[in-house]
């Protein structure tokens, strides 16, 4: 909860945390050692200095440390655990739905637990989605693209098994499909983070959202133009958030741009905690206002109703949470007993 | 890292000494590009090494800002130095190493093969890096175009006169040196789209088509997104390059001070 001077309290949804194992205990091979390292040079190279976690923290952190800096330093309400299994990495998974449940578990007024699944994975994938959508209820998947999985390097939306699997989950009444694209995909010598598959399938299927993780970055130029025609693409923040702190006047432009082409309906506050923490985040995001001659460009203007519906408003409609109700679930179990002084600004 | 900088102009004289062959070796260096960033591999820190040996051979290494940095493009910019050094009339071989990097040996055993990379990944490939490069050269020329025409807007130059230069008279503008270098810029990625003789027209589309002055601010406002999405990915690439390395001495990972972990 962010409380602003005037006393409005601003509920919000973190579209976007892992509770990961990456630890040299539980990596497989040299890949696994060399993918947290990519998160920790993100991590290094995004955050203020006094936010900044040692490395082997950063490996593994224990489910106490996340819910503090989620619930209790930072200002998330719920949020949502994203899946991404990594099996070939990492010796029990890098970060899948069943080491996230027990966060959900402990906390289920805290968090949206989404499960995965991997179109290569056949028919048995089928059915295990079955048994893992019935059992925790999901309504959301996080899917990643570019997972390796023996010789397979990665596969695409357009595949003919993800059609069988979209349509697995739509059944199941999974409603949103997260998609984190990556460095590689069959055939190599194309794109690997070409976003052209999420508009065939998001046309195909007008009952799901497809929210696009890191909003289409590298490609952003064409995700805008493809999230401005379809109405159920949605931009997931993680990523260029923290420019906020490095490189505010990137994070102006972004910004403005996903306002202009995706609108303020259709973004997604996400921290991709722990690569990020929610409180510097979400410090830095209300404090920011888009320069005027960057404004001048698109119109685009990150009023106080569009960073509402940002940092909660959106996620909460295509999660089906009822703020109201849920804050006074929150409420009812102490989860706000730290914020009766906090007035978090902008003062 | 220490470089040769200010090595300008693409005239390669046939002087053999060492320091001029050093300095060739950079020039075409800095000619080849990351054709997603559009930046030289020079100016992104990527190369590590550029060697003469006693033979007139060239070796080259170069890093990347992740393990993980798309295997095409990491081939493109590698064949690219190769292909740049080896125009060189005395250089008897060059050799091109990438570190680091998840497709290094597969990636590094097709260069020293002289392979194409059809012929490198096989089976994880069907066909040419052709499209993909054609791909990012348009949208160089789209970024390079809205710098430019940005710049002549904001100078006042009205719709209708913009779109009605030739590529001559686009050439002739008197313009202070910031703009100067847009045009340059701008004339590298022109014939991309089509025909760039100096009576065609100085800005088209990215099919080839003259602009029009009803449209054009709605076009630069299409085109905007393309040059804010490369500035972005570049400074990430660059964020990134320097949280993994030491940027100040050569090819030394920061994770080679970390403690082993089991490998495979």
């Amino acid at each position: 909860m962010y409380r602003t001077a005037k006393g409005e309290e601003i509920f919000v949804i973190d579209g976007h945390t892992h509770f990961w194992d990456g630890s040299p205990a539980n990596q497989k091979n040299i890949h696994g050692k060399q993918f947290i390292e990519c998160f920790y040079a993100y991590h290094s190279n995004l955050s203020p200095p006094s936010e900044k976690w040692e490395k082997e923290k950063f490996e593994k952190y224990d489910a106490k440390t996340m819910f503090d800096d989620l619930f209790v330093t930072g200002y998330d309400d719920m949020a949502i655990l994203q899946p991404t299994y990594l099996t070939d990495f990492y010796k029990n998974g890098f970060n899948t739905t069943e080491r996230n449940s027990a966060m959900k578990k402990n906390h289920p007024d805290r968090f949206i637990l989404n499960g995965a699944f991997d179109p290569r994975d056949g028919t048995k994938g089928i059915e295990d989605l079955h048994a893992l959508a019935e059992k925790h209820k999901l309504k959301g998947v996080k899917l990643y693209t570019a997972e390796w999985r023996g010789e397979s390097k990665g596969y695409k939306l357009t595949d003919k098994a993800s059609y069988q699997y979209l349509e697995a989950a739509q059944k199941l009444g999974i409603k949103n499909i997260h998609v984190h694209k990556g460095p590689t995909i069959i055939p190599l010598n194309r794109d690997a983070f070409d976003v052209a598959d999420i508009d065939d399938v998001a046309t195909s299927f007008q009952d799901l959202n497809f929210i696009v993780e890191h909003c289409g970055l590298p490609r952003l130029d064409d995700f805008c133009w493809i999230a401005t025609q379809e109405t159920n693409v949605y931009a997931g923040l993680a990523v260029a958030l923290p420019f906020i702190h490095s490189r505010p006047g990137y994070f102006a432009h972004v910004i403005s741009e996903l306002l202009f082409w995706v609108g303020p309906d259709k973004i997604l506050y996400g921290s991709d905690y722990g690569i990020w923490t929610p409180k510097w985040l979400i410090d830095k995001f209300m404090a920011f206002e888009i320069p005027a001659d960057v404004t001048k460009e698109t119109g685009s203007v990150l009023s106080m109703e569009t960073k509402i519906k940002i940092l909660g408003l959106n996620a909460a409609r295509i999660y089906g949470i009822d703020v109201e109700a849920q804050k006074k679930k929150i409420q009812a179990g102490g989860g706000y007993a730290h914020l009766p002084e906090a007035v978090h600004a902008p003062r | 890292m220490a470089m040769k900088r200010g090595v300008e102009g693409r005239e390669r004289p046939r002087s053999r000494s060492s320091d001029d062959r050093q300095a060739q070796i950079w020039a075409c260096l800095r000619d080849v590009m990351d054709p997603e960033l559009d930046e030289s591999v020079i100016d992104l820190n990527f190369v590590t090494r550029a060697d003469v040996d006693a033979k007139d051979r060239v070796h080259i290494e170069f890093r990347l800002p992740t393990y993980w940095c798309a295997a095409n493009f990491s081939f493109l910019m590698a064949d690219d130095m190769r292909r740049s050094i080896s125009a060189l009339d005395w250089v008897k071989g060059v050799s091109v190493v990438l570190g680091e990097h998840m497709y290094a040996d597969k990636i590094n055993a097709g260069l020293a093969l002289g392979r194409s990379f059809q012929e490198t990944f096989g089976a994880e490939a069907d066909g040419s890096l052709d499209d993909l490069r054609q791909t990012f050269l348009v949208k160089a020329f789209q970024r390079r175009q809205v710098a430019l025409l940005s710049h002549l807007v904001a100078l006042g130059q009205s719709a209708a006169e913009i779109v009605s230069l030739t590529l001559t008279e686009l050439g002739c503008l008197p313009l202070d040196d910031a703009g100067e270098a847009l045009i340059q810029r701008y004339l590298e990625r022109r014939a991309v789209v089509g025909p760039a003789s100096g009576g065609e027209p100085a800005f088209v589309d990215a099919n080839g088509a003259r602009l029009k002055a009803d449209g054009l601010a709605a076009y630069l406002s299409n085109l905007r997104r393309v040059g804010i999405n490369a500035e972005f990915n570049g400074a990430l690439c660059r964020g990134l390059l320097a949280a993994r390395f030491d940027l100040d001495t050569p090819f030394v990972p920061k994770s080679r001070t970390m403690p082993a972990s089991p490998d495979t």
